[in-house]
């Protein structure tokens, strides 16, 4: 059995700003770029200078911003863990551009620089492929133009969305997506312009931050209540960055719901937490687990499978100092390779973008 | 589900003590707070009637949401007729005390001074038609809770009886309820002893989600956790509790099992971001585990009763009180409700004696 040692299902890159991007965008774009305000979209999902955004090693490290070079990726987050395989997530937020054409314009260029500055460079780097969510058949679009590219195993979606991803009207894009060979990754982030919260505008990032695991709930609620999952019994969904210790109370109180009210959503024919079982699959930072080791053993039991999380770093947000730490305190063994490679490689056996290889991980 | 009716008396005696945390008592028809409203805002409901925020609309499975043997034979709506859930709730089960949360959405009304006068209806009708009448039942007093500075006078006002025990706020507002414009709210409560009880309900600024609006019930049902949530959150991170520290929260009909996860996530965010919140002098997850009751009602049921065991213990026993949600079809039988066996003296205080403390019932 092949055992590849570690896949990384969540490493930030992101143009060091939007001149990068030059190359990869028409005249027209470079034009309206130097000659109006426009100097690419501006509503990140992490301030700059915050503590969680970037780890306070690499905040010390002379050059350029982490992410946005592959040698300093190579540097910072593929060599010292003996990297595998990497999936690069880039939330450059092109989604938060009401201009369409320009949307459009954006994501190609995103993917262009992904193929020619990342994919092409590194046999070690597979990535998710962004698209202008905003308009559905332009995001269609550019799934068609290269979603067969060997190194795109995904399409990224923001978890904050215009409506939430069950809604028909992203129907197409699941329709391509499976196509094309391609899951879905609804990853922490997004600016659709309401409020991140069910309850409005909170005053603090901390507030936004936390919220993000309800949005992925909400996301979760959609998919299934809306009948995806019956319509795409193939689709794949991996939800990154947001967050998965939640997991088990909110699959019970949807199951539980699902027998009272199901007559509304007939075709949801199963426990909604089979579908989620199926379909979904959660990256592992941040943990969000207790400390001591019998409340993690428990969250774990809880959630009544081993095959649902996938290893990430979550390069370069900081969710731990040492890389012996990036596991949570006390795991046992026998989930250890799981977790670090075997539920991806499984769960991404699918796209056939994963050839064989060998080597170990540091652990 | 009908029980078959049986001796009240004999009932009790075997039973535990039973307080139940939320019972939705309702209006006999849409006239019937006219009588308790002045003149100048008769007129205004006789012309344009409710109006809160629109677009929120998703249809219950069921008229009134209500169990279908909750309908008196009176004709009357379900929760509407004192006399009828005298019978089917509070003999039935033997009930101590009783806990009405009316969900007449005056709350959050747009018309700020019309919600005012609303509330003030709809407590001046508590009091004459419920609390006068049955010794079991207590009642949250419902204020406009979109306007600080109204909503405490009525808080004040209406707290002079004493069979007001909590104030109620829905869980959907314009605003996270942390935020400034509530903390009049707050500061009437602590003056007056309340707890502060959400429910489920309302209709916020923006869609029901903060990915949009869903399109179906079961999502609007399941979401109420997601709208708790935030509400924690932000009471929390807002400093709530270092502004005022005797404040009390009751989450009601929210769920209760998502508690230990929002601790966990809280506290592990926090330890990275809390420079941005220095007022907070305690990790997130201790203000979670002294300010806040969650009811029980609708009542968790994980896969394998012993998970539920689990969080109890995570939560907290002395964090739950139990909740029927009479008359709504989600309800919660004392009898039936907990999915695994428990130790009496732990029953006991969820079924009564951890909210006979919060409300300091007899």
């Amino acid at each position: 059995m092949v055992q590849p040692g570690l896949i990384d299902c969540d490493l930030h890159v992101t143009p060091a700003s939007v001149e990068v991007l030059f190359p990869y965008l028409a005249p027209h774009w470079q034009e309206y770029i130097r000659e109006s305000a426009f100097k690419g979209p501006v509503d990140f999902a992490y301030p700059k200078n915050a503590p969680l955004t970037v780890q306070p090693a690499l905040r010390s490290q002379p050059g350029a911003v982490p992410g946005t070079t592959l040698a300093q990726v190579r540097q910072q987050a593929l060599d010292p863990w003996g990297t595998t395989y990497a999936i690069l997530q880039c939330d450059y937020p092109i989604q938060t551009v009401h201009n369409p054409d320009l949307a459009a314009a954006l994501a190609r260029a995103v993917n262009d620089w992904l193929i020619e500055e990342w994919l092409a460079k590194d046999p070690r780097l597979r990535a998710a492929l962004v698209v202008p969510i905003q308009v559905v058949e332009l995001a269609v679009r550019e799934v068609e133009r290269v979603g067969d590219h060997p190194g795109f195993v995904q399409v990224y979606l923001p978890a904050r969305s215009e409506a939430p991803y069950g809604h028909r009207r992203y129907w197409p894009l699941y329709e391509a997506a499976v196509r094309h060979r391609l899951a879905i990754g609804i990853h922490y982030g997004g600016a659709p312009g309401h409020p991140p919260t069910p309850t409005g505008w909170p005053s603090y990032f901390l507030e936004e931050y936390v919220a993000m695991a309800l949005v992925a709930q909400s996301q979760l609620l959609s998919l299934v209540s809306e009948g995806v999952f019956d319509r795409f019994p193939e689709l794949k969904v991996v939800v990154l960055e947001c967050g998965w210790s939640w997991l088990p109370a909110f699959l019970w109180r949807f199951d539980k719901d699902w027998k009272g009210l199901r007559r509304e959503v007939p075709w949801v024919r199963q426990p909604p937490s089979a579908y989620i079982r199926a379909h979904c699959r959660f990256s592992l930072q941040p943990p969000d687990v207790p400390s001591e080791p019998r409340g993690l053993a428990q969250v774990l039991d809880h959630l009544e499978t081993d095959d649902l999380l996938l290893f990430a770093t979550d390069y370069p947000h900081w969710h731990f100092d040492q890389p012996a730490a990036a596991l949570p305190a006390g795991l046992p063994a026998a989930l250890r390779p799981k977790i670090l490679w075997e539920n991806a490689w499984r769960w991404y056996q699918f796209t056939g973008r994963f050839a064989p290889a060998g080597g170990e991980g540091p652990w | 589900m009908v029980k078959p009716a049986t001796h009240p008396a004999a009932d009790r005696r075997s039973r535990l003590a039973v307080i139940d945390c939320d019972i939705h008592n309702a209006l006999p028809s849409e006239t019937a707070l006219l009588p308790y409203l002045p003149a100048r805002w008769r007129r205004q409901y006789e012309l344009f009637g409710l109006r809160g925020r629109q677009g929120a609309y998703y249809p219950r499975m069921v008229p009134h949401a209500a169990r279908t043997d909750a309908w008196p034979p009176s004709g009357q709506p379900p929760g509407s007729d004192l006399e009828f859930l005298r019978g089917q709730l509070l003999d039935q089960y033997g009930i101590d005390y009783g806990i009405l949360n009316p969900l007449i959405g005056v709350g959050g009304q747009l018309n700020l001074e019309y919600s005012a006068a609303l509330a003030r209806a709809v407590n001046d009708w508590q009091v004459a038609e419920w609390l006068e009448k049955e010794p079991r039942l207590r009642a949250a007093i419902v204020v406009p809770y979109e306007d600080g500075a109204l909503g405490a006078a009525e808080v004040r006002r209406a707290g002079e009886h004493p069979g007001f025990v909590q104030v109620l706020v829905l869980s959907r507002t314009c605003e996270p309820l942390g935020r400034r414009k509530y903390w009049p709210l707050y500061e009437a409560a602590v003056e007056r002893g309340l707890p502060i009880g959400i429910h489920f309900g309302g209709t916020g600024a923006g869609p029901i989600t903060g990915c949009g609006w869903p399109s179906y019930y079961i999502e609007d049902h399941v979401g109420v956790a997601q709208a708790m949530q935030a509400q924690v959150v932000s009471l929390v991170c807002e400093g709530v509790f270092e502004v005022f520290p005797s404040l009390r929260v009751v989450l009601i009909e929210g769920g209760f099992a998502w508690f230990p996860a929002l601790m966990w996530r809280l506290d592990a965010a926090w330890r990275r971001l809390k420079e941005e919140v220095p007022h907070l002098t305690r990790a997130p997850s201790e203000y979670l585990r002294t300010h806040f009751w969650l009811t029980t009602q609708p009542m968790e049921e994980p896969h394998r009763p012993r998970h539920f065991l689990d969080i109890l213990a995570q939560v907290g026993v002395e964090r739950l009180m139990f909740a029927t949600d009479y008359p709504h079809w989600d309800f919660d039988d004392p009898e039936t409700a907990f999915p695994v066996p428990l130790p009496e003296a732990v029953r006991q205080k969820i079924l009564a004696e951890n909210a006979r403390a919060l409300y300091r019932l007899p």
